[in-house]
């Protein structure tokens, strides 16, 4: 019943109190192994103990897109799931999108396009767009709208967010 | 968020002991509706059992030539799988016409099945909810309904389920495989969700303790006549006002054998063996079309703001059916109703 089993060992734990857990995790690609309550969402886990800011909170109800963060590649509403159920997974958030000091192309045609205005949607914007691309099912304008459909912009930039996507998607260099 | 243990299952017969011991406890997979409830205060589980880890998250062919679907198997990969692609398309096109692709690519097959209406009483601690706390009394029935049931509903409760893929499961007449304490059994799909009756804080007829292993699809996919057409305020990411399954066997002009499912009317998907059977052996025209539509919705009742649906829903079945005998289903994508 030791409480670190609860998240290292799944054969053989139960945790009988609410204590912390150790979570581990892989973000941006450094390895973090944090203690924590088994209610913190991975958006807590990111934004309160990792410092991570970018990714944002909305509605924290998955209904606005804002926490979209990237999971093993897929992206997922960082607000609608536990941190302690992410062990061992491989986490990429909008602060490890740029390599090497450049921008991720996404990044690049977000700032071309002015794809945003007051900014709040666009981490999680850029981060369902990146899944988006690895998913490959959006091939039109049409798709990538209705791919996009959980990532709410309340400034109304949706134009040049799919703009700014579909330039990625076609490899248009500029 | 309120606080509760949290306990990782390794096999199916952890999980099923310890939820058997712990009345309080709740299974989570994907989390999308149960964490949003318990934020809500709707959901206060004292212990998650986290079932994520258990090997049902595959696709397999069932032996007679059904398919075999994980309970953990994520929405996204299902309504891609190429098994289903080919052979079961409305299965996929109502995935994708649900949600959004970040919860898509979380929920669970097994917890799409379970996931609690979105009457927003329901949601609301505020107000009475049967659902919530039985015999406080319906809010929605006086209350604003426009979401709310226009089939099957009692005077306890008019809610309705909010699922797109478990109209398509209806449709497709799939079985629901479970484990429980006391071990395997199956239940029908169209046997899975409740009316509400008396009973609406009952969704399901999953025992206490049991665990959704499988869903599993007959070999009839009816791959080349479907269509999943949804209705709804925004035209993506919102649920249904009226949706509907439609799947055809089709010989030349004429229907050998329909299916049609209704999603947005009621506590359960919506299926009526009398208003197929108008369609088999018959014409696929407008008019005997307009007639299944006439039968689906022969008890059909409005309570106030929801009255439109059921001209909604008349229209809706008329136009999916059209869809289905042309072999043209409505694109996830494309906004216009073709």
């Amino acid at each position: 019943m030791a409480q670190i089993a609860a998240a290292s060992r799944p054969k053989s734990n139960t945790s009988a109190a609410p204590e912390k857990l150790t979570v581990r995790l892989t973000v941006n690609g450094e390895r973090q192994e944090l203690q924590l309550r088994a209610w913190t969402t991975l958006l807590d886990a990111l934004r309160d103990h990792l410092d991570l800011t970018g990714t944002k909170k909305g509605c924290d109800h998955g209904q606005c897109g804002a926490c979209t963060v990237l999971v093993d590649g897929r992206r997922i509403n960082s607000c609608m799931t536990l941190a302690v159920m992410q062990e061992g997974r491989e986490v990429t958030t909008i602060e490890g999108l740029a390599k090497d000091g450049r921008l991720h192309p996404l990044q690049e045609a977000f700032i071309e396009h002015d794809a945003f205005q007051c900014g709040y949607c666009t981490p999680g914007q850029i981060c369902s767009a990146a899944g988006l691309l690895a998913e490959g099912k959006a091939k039109t304008a049409d798709e990538v709208r209705e791919l996009m459909s959980g990532n709410i912009c309340r400034c109304g930039a949706y134009k040049n967010i799919v703009a700014a996507i579909m330039q990625v998607m076609n490899g248009d260099r500029t | 968020m309120i606080n509760f243990a949290y306990s990782r299952a390794g096999d199916i017969a952890d999980a099923v002991r310890w939820a058997a011991g712990d009345p309080r406890a709740k299974f989570i997979a994907g989390g999308t509706n149960l964490l949003d409830l318990m934020k809500e205060n709707v959901e206060r589980p004292a212990r998650l059992i986290d079932i994520t880890h258990l090997p049902l998250n595959t696709v397999e062919e069932a032996p007679g030539g059904g398919l075999k679907i994980g309970a953990l198997v994520p929405n996204t990969d299902l309504a891609y799988h190429p098994l289903v692609e080919q052979r079961y398309p409305v299965l996929g096109l109502a995935i994708l016409s649900g949600a959004s692709q970040q919860l898509r690519n979380m929920a669970s097959t097994g917890g799409n099945l379970l996931q609690r209406t979105r009457c927003m009483y329901f949601y609301d601690t505020a107000t009475p909810c049967n659902k919530r706390e039985p015999g406080a009394g319906c809010s929605a029935l006086e209350g604003i309904n426009k979401q709310h049931a226009i089939l099957g509903a009692s005077e306890a409760c008019i809610a309705t389920h909010p699922s797109d893929m478990c109209v398509a499961l209806a449709a497709l007449d799939a079985t629901v495989h479970v484990r429980g304490p006391s071990g395997e059994r199956s239940i029908a799909f169209t046997d899975f969700h409740r009316l509400p009756g008396k009973t609406p804080e009952r969704d399901t007829n999953l025992g206490p303790a049991e665990i959704i292993t499988a869903i599993e699809l007959p070999p009839k996919g009816f791959a080349r006549h479907y269509t999943y057409l949804k209705l709804r305020e925004r035209l993506s990411y919102a649920f249904a006002l009226v949706s509907v399954a439609a799947a055809l066997e089709m010989d030349g002009e004429t229907v050998r054998e329909a299916r049609v499912a209704l999603g947005g009317v009621a506590h359960k998907p919506w299926r009526d063996p009398s208003a197929e059977a108008l369609l088999n052996g018959r014409a696929a025209t407008e008019a005997n079309f307009e007639k299944a539509a006439e039968m689906l919705l022969r008890d059909a009742k409005g309570y106030g703001h929801n009255d439109f649906k059921i001209a909604l829903a008349r229209q809706a079945i008329v136009r999916a059916l059209t869809q289905a005998a042309r072999g043209t289903p409505q694109p996830v994508a494309d906004k216009k109703i073709r």
